[in-house]
């Protein structure tokens, strides 16, 4: 349970870091909160040879709101998403989230853009960024930034769209304003266990009528995944227990659950639908 | 190997260290400053027995590097008696409400609950138990671990009853 030798570098501005990631290339991993890498560091799951810490650069902890986009810097802590970090429907959603990602130390040491490099199947970020429809920004040295979707970013368990010398520097979501309405939940047997099964939902109303609607599941394995199907049940829907009961029957029908020692699929399909109508509850579809 | 050197203070205490970058917090702790109060349960993240005090924050010392306390304040359990041994509040709380039985969870849970008994907000049922669900007891000993925190968050006056539901 000792990670294996590494090379250890902690430089003072992302230009360095940057440089550091293109000259090791896949040898290469950056420590954030390290809530994730050092666990599997220490089972020697990863064995990266250089180790690039972020802690000492200034400026990477943004959580701001601008031009319609709330920008999570790349060391923006989950403990800082506990208070709203911006009105509306999507600093309380986040609030909402936070409150399920493993424990409060964890939570002030592990960071949101971290969990999205890391992807595990089961991060509640993941899902959300996912069902937010949140864009992804990233840095190499010597290129210009690069986005990517969060749709074009998990690729598979623990596996996203990074390419070798890159680093993911900030994480944008939108904005939601007040016609929008959110949900999550969550089941894990053990407060702050890794989820068996999550959902969560983002709806905009117009006069009285659902008129846009986007659902991830996540905790399934593999990679978390926009329930299609389930949304678009709900467009031009009055929000109503027949629409939410329609829309997580859609979820679990069209889900692809996997069995593992936690659970098997059918459970978590079962899962999926009770998830998927608790998060629409909340976002007052019932 | 290459070995670093590293400044940091533990119970305000100066400590300068040579380590290995893959040495742990914790380990460092224990290795180099030889302060073995701070145990290893699990070492990856999931038990909180090695929780130690960083700049004023609870962390599990295994998910650390050494390296990364480069001028941190740190806090273990060796700080929390007085230099006579004198047990502080929370401690003394924990031996009245028989919150330690085989003790070895026991110095994470302290420092994990000293910093709650620290945060300026009052502390609850619903939050002492938030909080206290990131250690894990190996006796499962849970009840009279709640029962020492809320005892000695009374005495430090930081106890608020909860709303009723």
């Amino acid at each position: 349970m000792k990670p294996a030798a590494f090379d250890y570098f902690a430089p003072r501005n992302l230009d360095e870091a940057v440089a550091l990631l293109a000259k090791h290339g896949e040898d290469g991993r950056v420590l954030a909160g390290g809530q994730s890498l050092v666990p599997t560091m220490a089972f020697r799951m990863a064995r990266p040879a250089v180790l690039v810490d972020i802690n000492r650069i200034e400026g990477l902890g943004h959580l701001s709101a601008q031009e319609g986009q709330l920008r999570i810097g790349a060391l923006a802590r989950h403990a800082h998403f506990e208070s709203a970090v911006t009105p509306g429907p999507l600093g309380a959603l986040l609030a909402r989230v936070v409150r399920h990602i493993a424990h409060p130390p964890i939570r002030m040491r592990g960071t949101f853009c971290g969990s999205l490099a890391h992807a595990d199947p089961a991060s509640e970020w993941c899902a959300t960024t996912l069902a937010l429809g949140g864009t992804l920004v990233l840095r190499s040295a010597g290129a210009d930034t690069r986005e990517v979707a969060a749709r074009d970013w998990f690729q598979g368990v623990f596996t996203t769209a990074i390419r070798p010398g890159e680093m993911l520097v900030e994480v944008r979501l939108p904005v939601l304003g007040p016609e929008w309405s959110c949900g999550f939940a969550e089941f894990s047997r053990r407060a702050g266990d890794f989820a068996l099964a999550m959902a969560v939902c983002a709806l905009r109303l117009d006069r009285g009528l659902i008129r846009e609607a986007s659902i991830a599941l996540g905790g399934l394995g593999g990679r978390p995944v926009l329930a299609l199907e389930a949304a678009a049940t709900l467009l031009g829907q009055v929000p109503s227990a027949e629409a939410a009961s329609a829309a997580a029957e859609a979820a679990a029908a069209h889900c692809d659950p996997h069995s593992d020692v936690h659970a098997p699929a059918e459970y978590r399909r079962d899962l999926v639908r009770a998830m998927a109508r608790r998060a629409l509850a909340q976002a007052g579809v019932a | 190997m290459n070995k670093r050197e590293v400044v940091f203070t533990v119970n305000g205490e100066t400590r300068r260290v040579l380590v290995e970058p893959r040495r742990t917090l914790a380990d460092t702790l224990r290795e180099e400053c030889g302060l073995t109060g701070t145990h290893l349960g699990c070492e990856h993240g999931v038990c909180g027995a090695c929780t130690v005090l960083v700049d004023g924050q609870p962390t599990r010392s295994c998910l650390m590097f050494g390296v990364q306390a480069e001028g941190a304040s740190i806090r273990t359990v060796e700080g929390l008696a007085a230099p006579d041994g004198t047990l502080n509040p929370l401690q003394r709380a924990f031996w009245e409400n028989h919150g330690l039985q085989c003790g070895y969870c026991t110095p994470g849970f302290l420092m994990l609950a000293t910093w709650l008994l620290e945060r300026p907000t009052p502390l609850d049922e619903e939050e002492l138990r938030h909080v206290l669900s990131s250690n894990l007891c190996r006796c499962t000993g849970y009840q009279n671990i709640l029962a020492a925190v809320r005892a000695a968050a009374r005495e430090l006056d930081r106890w608020t009853e909860s709303a009723p539901a």
